[in-house]
């Protein structure tokens, strides 16, 4: 069980982080890791591609709430994608449906960035 | 302690697991109670909310031991014709099952975020602690 990174530039000053494999206790930091260095680059301005992701627990949304709090920081925010109706579950009984972009496609998670 | 787990399955539909408390073996845990989950009625959405729930449960365990080494987890899945109980114990202080304060979810309190979710996708739950450490147990029942 691992987690693959992928970090590109996209759109202005937009950074787009794809994420494959699981986000537990064990791979979150590396997710953490990631965020905290664009942030740290100055890009406030984040889609995390979840699509690829088969399974998030309080840790990786931990990590996302994080990452959302520092760029908002900076007039900034991070926009989600993610159709897998498990982890989709998981944000609507947590209630963070309310403070995340949750989009079908990486196009709209892109337009709704601030 | 070993970094080997045992399991072992008994004649009455008891699957005990020992794990090291450490990040990289909770995947392990929540694999196993996965396949113990699958041999009763349960949806696939349902084995997803177990996974989950134990791994919170470990997760908790870990961080309560500073995201150090937590010594042994261990894992008793006690499957039932109608329900599936999960007992959780480490020798720390373990979990807390305080209610969520306000406002802690949004702020990302991530051992928050795991007892929330515990709460949420268990039908009940339950914990004690006392010197020895502290034992969870959480139950799913099968859908009708």
């Amino acid at each position: 069980m691992d987690i693959k990174v992928n970090v590109r530039e996209s759109e202005g000053d937009a950074y787009v982080v794809d994420l494959t494999g699981e986000i537990d206790v064990y791979t979150s930091p590396k997710v953490k890791d990631a965020i905290t260095e664009l942030i740290d680059q100055e890009h406030y301005n984040l889609v995390i591609n979840l699509e690829k992701v088969r399974y998030i627990d309080s840790t990786g949304l931990g990590v996302l709430i994080g990452g959302l709090k520092r760029v908002r920081e900076h007039g900034g925010s991070v926009n989600l994608v993610c159709t897998n109706p498990q982890i989709k579950k998981i944000f609507d009984i947590t209630g963070l449906v309310k403070i995340f972009g949750i989009f079908d496609d990486e196009q709209s998670a892109m337009k709704a960035l601030v | 302690m070993s970094a080997s787990t045992a399991l072992q399955v008994s004649s009455h539909g008891v699957v005990e697991l020992k794990i090291p408390g450490r990040a990289e073996w909770v995947a392990v845990a929540r694999l196993a109670v996965a396949a113990v989950a699958s041999r009763l009625r349960f949806s696939v959405d349902e084995i997803e909310d177990i996974k989950l729930a134990l791994a919170e449960a470990c997760t908790n365990a870990i961080q309560s031991a500073g995201g150090q080494d937590a010594g042994v987890i261990e894992i008793v899945c006690d499957a039932r014709e109608d329900e599936l109980r999960v007992t959780v114990r480490d020798a720390g202080a373990g979990i807390h099952l305080e209610p969520v304060r306000p406002g802690g979810l949004a702020e990302g309190r991530t051992e928050e975020l795991g007892v929330f979710l515990i709460r949420a996708l268990m039908d009940s739950v339950d914990y004690t602690s006392d010197p020895r450490g502290t034992e969870l147990v959480m139950i799913k029942r099968v859908s009708a």
